[in-house]
C-alpha cells in the first residue's frame, strides 16, 4: 500500500513545487507592472517627473540604431513573401495578386511581429544585461539609498521610449516589407510599379494597419517588462546576468507570439 | 549624552534555516564614527543594510532619526534617504555615467540648481576628495581606490548627516587603503557628520573609530571605545586583536565521519 502513495506523493510535491514557483514568479511579474505603471502614470502627478533626457537616449538606442537591421529584414522577408505566393498564383495567371498578398500579410501580421522579435533579441537583451549587472554591482541599492526608485529611474524611460519606438519602426517595417514585393514584382513578375502601387492601397485597409501599429505597442510593454523584470531579478555574478539574458529573449519572443495570438483571434472573432 | 541617532532593537534576520542577526540592540549617537567589526560572514554588511533600510528584518526594528524607514511614508523615506550618504563596498558607480555625472546624480534628480551651481558643487566634492579634473572619465578608467573616492564624493554630494561606509578599504592595497581612512578623518573633522563603518581591518579600526562594535555570530560581543577594546579580556575580541587563527579541534573519528558521509554507517 505504501509503495503505491510513494511515486504520487513524489509527483505532487514536485508538480506543487513548480506551481508554487510559477505563482510567485507571476505574482512578482505583477507587482512589477503595477509600479511601472505607478511611476509612468501617477508618480508624474507627485512631483516626479519622468526621465525625458534618458528617454530620447534611449529611444535612439533602440530605434535610430535598429533602423538598418530592421529595414533590410522586412525587405528580405517582403521578399519571400513575394516569391513564394508569386509561384501558388502563377498556376492561375493572378500573379498581380502578390501585391495584396505582401501587403495584407505584412501590415496586419509580419510587420509588426517581426519587427518586435527583432527587438526583443537586441534590446530586451541589453535591457536584461545592463539592468542585471547593475543589480550586481549594488548600483541599484546605491539608486535607492538616493532616494530614487530603481523602476521609475530605469524602467519609465525604457518602456517610454519602447513604446514610441516600436510602432516607428513598425511603420517603417511596413514600407520596407511592401517595398520587397514591388521589387520582386518589378523585377521579375512584369507588374508595373504604378499598378503594383494600385493594387497595394487598394487591398491594404487603415484597420489592418491601425491594429498593427496597436499590437506593437503591446510588444513593447512586454519587452521592456519582461527584460527589465528578470534583470532586476538576477541573483550571483556574471553568469546569473547570461541566464537572465537568456531567459528575457525566449520569454518576451514567447509572449509576444501568444499576445499576438489572443489578440488576433478576438479580432478575428469580432469580425 | 545626546539622543541617539540610529536605534537598533533586538533585530533578527534570517536567512532561510541560517540566522545572520540573533537580536541586536545598539545605539549610535550623533557626530560619533561608529565602527561596525566582524569576521567575515558574521553578517555586519547586512546590519548596516538594515540601517539603510534595504532589507527588512524578519523582527526587530531600526529607527534612523526616530523614523523606520520600512514603515514610513514615501515622502518621509525620501527626506530621510536624501541626508544619508553610502559608500558601497564595490563603489557601486554607475558604470554608464561619468564620474562627474555620477556625482551630480542627487542634485540633478533632488534640487532645482541651475547647470552651473550643480557644477561647481560636483567640482568642489571630487576636489575634496581629491580628483578634481577627473569629471570626464568613466569609472572603468579609474583604479580601484579613485572608484572609491569617487563613490565617496558621491555619498557626500547631498551633505549628509550619516553617513555608512561598507568596507571602505576592501581590496585596496595597505597606502590606498590608509589614504582612504585618512580621508574620512579629514571628513569627520570637516564636518559634523555621524560616520557608521563596516569594517574587518583592526588598523583602520584604531585610526578613525570613536565607538566599536564586535559582531560576532549574531550577536554583540563588545561595545565600546578603542582604549576599552584593547584591554577586552573577551576571547573573541583576543582573536582579533593578536590574529590568532581559528583553533582546529583534534577529534579524528568525528572527522573521518565527516569524510565517509553517512555511507558506512552500517560499520
Amino acid at each position: 500500500m505504501g509503495y503505491c502513495v510513494k511515486p504520487l506523493a513524489q509527483i505532487t510535491i514536485v508538480f506543487g513545487r513548480r506551481l508554487l514557483t510559477f505563482f510567485v514568479h507571476l505574482a512578482r511579474i505583477a507587482k512589477f507592472f503595477r509600479d511601472t505603471l505607478y511611476w509612468l502614470l501617477l508618480a508624474p502627478w507627485r512631483g516626479r517627473s519622468v526621465r525625458w533626457g534618458a528617454t530620447v537616449v534611449q529611444m535612439v538606442r533602440m530605434g535610430v540604431d535598429s533602423l538598418p537591421i530592421v529595414a533590410v529584414i522586412t525587405f528580405f522577408v517582403g521578399l519571400i513573401i513575394a516569391m513564394q505566393s508569386a509561384y501558388q498564383l502563377q498556376r492561375f495567371g493572378a500573379t498581380i495578386y502578390v501585391a495584396d498578398l505582401v501587403g495584407v500579410s505584412i501590415t496586419r501580421e509580419l510587420g509588426p511581429l517581426i519587427t518586435a522579435i527583432l527587438l526583443a533579441g537586441r534590446s530586451g537583451s541589453a535591457i536584461a544585461a545592463e539592468i542585471g549587472t547593475m543589480k550586481v554591482g549594488e548600483e541599484l541599492d546605491a539608486l535607492q539609498t538616493m532616494a530614487l526608485n530603481p523602476v521609475g529611474f530605469l524602467v519609465v524611460p525604457r518602456t517610454l521610449a519602447m513604446a514610441i519606438v516600436l510602432p516607428c519602426l513598425t511603420v517603417l517595417a511596413d514600407l520596407f516589407g511592401i517595398l520587397g514585393g514591388l521589387v520582386l514584382g518589378a523585377v521579375s513578375l512584369d507588374i508595373p510599379v504604378i499598378t503594383y502601387i494600385n493594387e497595394t492601397t487598394q487591398a491594404i485597409l487603415l484597420k489592418d494597419f491601425l491594429t498593427g501599429l496597436t499590437k506593437s505597442v503591446i510588444f513593447a510593454v512586454i519587452i521592456v517588462q519582461v527584460g527589465a523584470y528578470q534583470g532586476f531579478s538576477v541573483e550571483g555574478g556574471a553568469q546569473g546576468v547570461g541566464k537572465a539574458t537568456t531567459t528575457a529573449v525566449v520569454t518576451s519572443i514567447f509572449l509576444i507570439i501568444l499576445a499576438d495570438l489572443i489578440f488576433t483571434a478576438l479580432l478575428f472573432s469580432t469580425g | 549624552m545626546s539622543k541617539a541617532i540610529i536605534q537598533i532593537r533586538d533585530l533578527h534576520t534570517r536567512y532561510g534555516e541560517h540566522e545572520i542577526l540573533k537580536g541586536i540592540t545598539l545605539d549610535i549617537f550623533p557626530n560619533e564614527t561608529f565602527v561596525i567589526l566582524g569576521r567575515s560572514g558574521c553578517g555586519k554588511s547586512t546590519l548596516m543594510r538594515h540601517m539603510i533600510g534595504l532589507q527588512k528584518p524578519d523582527q526587530g526594528s531600526v529607527f534612523v532619526k526616530g523614523i523606520d524607514l520600512l514603515s514610513a511614508g514615501e515622502k518621509e523615506r525620501e527626506q530621510m534617504l536624501k541626508k544619508i550618504g553610502v559608500l558601497f563596498q564595490g563603489s557601486a558607480l554607475f558604470n554608464s555615467m561619468t564620474i562627474g555625472d555620477n556625482v551630480a546624480l542627487p542634485l540633478r534628480e533632488h534640487t532645482r540648481l541651475e547647470k552651473s551651481t550643480v557644477d561647481i558643487m560636483t567640482r568642489l566634492k571630487l576636489d575634496l576628495v581629491g580628483l578634481s579634473g577627473f569629471e570626464t572619465f568613466m569609472p572603468a578608467q579609474l583604479s580601484g581606490g579613485m572608484r572609491k573616492r569617487a563613490a565617496l564624493a558621491r555619498a557626500l554630494t547631498m551633505d549628509p548627516d550619516i553617513l555608512f561606509c561598507d568596507e571602505p578599504s576592501a581590496g585596496l592595497d595597505p597606502i590606498v587603503a590608509v589614504g582612504i581612512d585618512h580621508l574620512i578623518l579629514k571628513l569627520k573633522k570637516a564636518f559634523k557628520m555621524t560616520i557608521v563603518i563596516v569594517t574587518h581591518e583592526l588598523a583602520s579600526v584604531f585610526l578613525i573609530a570613536d565607538r566599536i562594535a564586535l559582531l560576532h555570530d549574531g550577536h554583540v560581543v563588545f561595545l565600546g571605545d578603542k582604549a576599552a577594546f584593547k584591554k577586552d579580556g573577551n576571547p573573541v575580541v583576543r582573536q582579533f586583536i593578536e590574529r590568532l587563527p581559528d583553533s582546529e579541534p583534534l577529534d579524528g573519528s568525528k572527522y573521518l565521519q565527516t569524510l565517509i558521509g553517512d555511507s558506512f554507517h552500517g560499520i
